[in-house]
């Protein structure tokens, strides 16, 4: 399965996968339009300290804490990728504390977020890959 | 406070309809331009720090960014120009004197656009080179005068070493120091990927690049920093600098602030000093001493590499280059004057040196007229444009061109013409680690490899255009040109006819 991977190598910390992420979640036609005057709370987030940096998000791993821990099944995984049912979901945190990657953070909506692979939103490569200007997130396959 | 007599060149326009404040710009920006102001959560720019390298307009996710002309005139002065009275007022401030970058950009005439190229039409046929084959593939070095045979006939190979490549085209020598790692690897990648060759410029090669040592040449210049014996054999050729477009009759400073810890080892110089290269080489004063570096070099490589002598344009470039092809060098490389550079003082940029098409031609004609023309190959740099300049400058009679500045705009370059300040926001001519890691080499390389295919399918296409299947037919062939707006004496040395003729 392609997964989303991020070298820090050539990670500049310029911020635009999170503008490129939160942008693919309001499945609008024009940045400028879609996020002016938005605080963005994107599903990948740039961690950054001392010159290095690099965007977090989900791992979609083979064994996934936060779906095992889900008080109501609101995760589900399909082909791989996990993604959140946000009507099931009760806002309990608890797939927030298992995450190991801190990938997961509540969204605006009540609910949580987390990096579905955009597969709900543009269905092809994700954004955050495609906005890299430096090639510094890759979407592939690795074993 | 001093009066500050300059107003800044150039205005940040930013349209705050499409500004999401996200800061990328002023991340992005090495000169501190944009800032966030968070009560407002609106960006800001100083207008005055600017260098228009277009690195935040590019990045700008919106599009809401774009670089104009300040348009603040002084009284209308047709010999007092704006740019004259704001350099004079820089030095008065400064006592300085002034430095530049990257390639002449003053009015000067560009020949190569007032030549045109010709195409066959009804009495010799054209070619398609998407049906026939078509040669780009060339050889540089000395070209043996006779066929030599031994007592039973055969032929004797007396065919002194060669350059081979895929296209007339190699990346003109820029040093680790003055340009980074990664654009180094970027120029050492997409040299192999292509069959063609890059240069390391005076700076040396840094230990990781000589892997790529069959598509590299070693330069040797005037202050032979990182010269050695590994060195010199790690190349598939070795270039003896004497002269640069951009500044001829002048050596180079690279300040020590560009000397890393890399560049330094690279070098063979202490951490943090200038480097300076002399402006002549001090053993060559003559004719007959470059003859002895050229032999040294060939001594210490066994014979096995061509040397190169890259020299300026300047006023009587033709009698020194008769002179060159007579030293034992096997491809004299001439730099014209709109040739770039790391960094130069202004006036010699813009004022020194002649432009490249008609030192070629006169150097062709020059050398054919001696005789010695199959002594040397012809490599012509300063500024090549497009695959269009290079045909015109085969047809003159180069048997391949140097590129560098068209290759650093693959990479990113806007010409801002500020990478004397070493704070190159595109990566390219800086040092600055964070800055450094902007120029990823897989994107970069990448970029190169497309546009030497692109040129290289134009020049077949317009090889085809004139009936020509191979590139060495090309060379020289001036009937091929024709020149538009020229006059008597400039069709004279270029050696070609008047449109209409």
């Amino acid at each position: 399965m392609k997964r989303v991977y991020v070298n820090e190598k050539w990670c500049l910390g310029c911020h635009l996968c999170e503008y490129q992420c939160a942008f693919a979640g309001t499945n609008g036609k024009d940045m400028a339009r879609s996020l002016k005057n938005i605080k963005i709370n994107p599903k990948i987030k740039i961690e950054e300290k001392d010159g290095v940096s690099f965007a977090v998000s989900c791992r979609h791993c083979h064994e996934p804490l936060c779906v095992k821990g889900c008080i109501t099944g609101a995760f589900s995984v399909s082909g791989g990728v996990i993604t959140i049912d946000h009507n099931r979901c009760v806002s309990c945190y608890t797939c927030i504390l298992s995450c190991p990657y801190g990938a997961i953070s509540p969204s605006d909506d009540g609910a949580v977020q987390k990096c579905e692979l955009c597969v709900k939103t543009i269905k092809g490569t994700p954004a955050c890959v495609e906005g890299c200007p430096n090639g510094a997130i890759v979407f592939e396959e690795r074993g | 406070m001093a009066v500050n007599f300059l107003y800044p060149d150039y205005e940040v326009a930013r349209n705050y309809d499409r500004c999401i404040s996200c800061r990328a710009c002023e991340r992005q920006c090495a000169n501190k331009v944009h800032e966030y102001i968070e009560d407002l959560n609106k960006m800001v720019c100083d207008d005055a720090k600017c260098v228009d390298c277009h690195r935040c307009v590019s990045l700008c996710p919106t599009r809401a960014l774009k670089i104009i002309e300040s348009g603040n005139t002084y009284k209308k002065n047709l010999n007092w120009t704006g740019k004259t009275i704001n350099e004079l007022y820089r030095q008065a401030s400064s006592g300085g004197v002034l430095l530049s970058s990257m390639g002449n950009p003053e009015d000067y005439p560009v020949y190569f656009d007032k030549i045109l190229i010709n195409a066959s039409q009804v009495t010799n046929p054209s070619i398609d080179p998407l049906r026939e084959p078509m040669e780009t593939k060339v050889f540089l070095g000395t070209k043996p005068e006779d066929i030599e045979r031994d007592e039973k006939g055969r032929i004797i190979n007396n065919l002194p070493p060669q350059i081979s490549l895929s296209m007339p085209v190699m990346f003109s020598a820029m040093s680790y120091g003055s340009i980074s790692y990664n654009a180094h690897e970027s120029l050492a990648r997409a040299a192999e990927k292509l069959g063609i060759l890059y240069n390391t410029g005076e700076g040396g090669l840094h230990e990781d690049f000589y892997r790529y040592g069959k598509n590299t040449i070693v330069q040797v210049a005037s202050g032979r920093f990182g010269v050695h014996p590994e060195y010199l054999n790690s190349g598939v050729a070795i270039e003896i600098k004497m002269g640069q477009g951009a500044k001829p009759g002048i050596g180079g400073h690279l300040p020590g602030a560009k000397i890393s810890v890399d560049v330094s080892r690279t070098r063979m110089i202490p951490e943090g000093s200038d480097a300076i290269s002399p402006a002549p080489h001090h053993d060559i004063y003559s004719i007959e001493d470059l003859r002895q570096l050229v032999f040294s070099l060939k001594e210490a490589t066994d014979y096995k590499k061509p040397v190169i002598v890259k020299i300026a344009a300047v006023h009587n470039v033709a009698a020194i280059a008769s002179g060159i092809a007579r030293s034992g060098a096997d491809i004299i490389a001439i730099d014209g004057f709109r040739g770039g550079t790391g960094a130069a003082p202004t006036r010699m940029r813009d004022h020194v040196g002649i432009p490249i098409e008609l030192a070629l031609a006169g150097v062709d004609k020059r050398l054919r007229d001696e005789g010695i023309r199959g002594n040397v190959s012809l490599v012509v740099g300063g500024s090549i444009r497009s695959s269009a300049d290079i045909v015109k400058a085969v047809a003159l009679g180069a048997d391949c061109v140097y590129i560098a500045t068209a290759a650093l705009l693959a990479l990113g370059c806007h010409l801002c013409r500020s990478c004397q300040g070493g704070k190159c926001n595109w990566g390219i001519a800086t040092q600055v680690p964070e800055l450094v890691k902007r120029l990823n080499p897989e994107i970069g390389y990448k970029r190169l490899v497309n546009l030497m295919t692109a040129w290289q399918h134009e020049i077949k296409e317009m090889m085809g255009g004139m009936g020509i299947n191979s590139i060495e037919s090309l060379r020289g062939n001036r009937l091929m040109l024709r020149g538009v707006g020229l006059n008597e004496k400039e069709l004279e040395i270029l050696g070609i006819k008047h449109a209409g003729e």
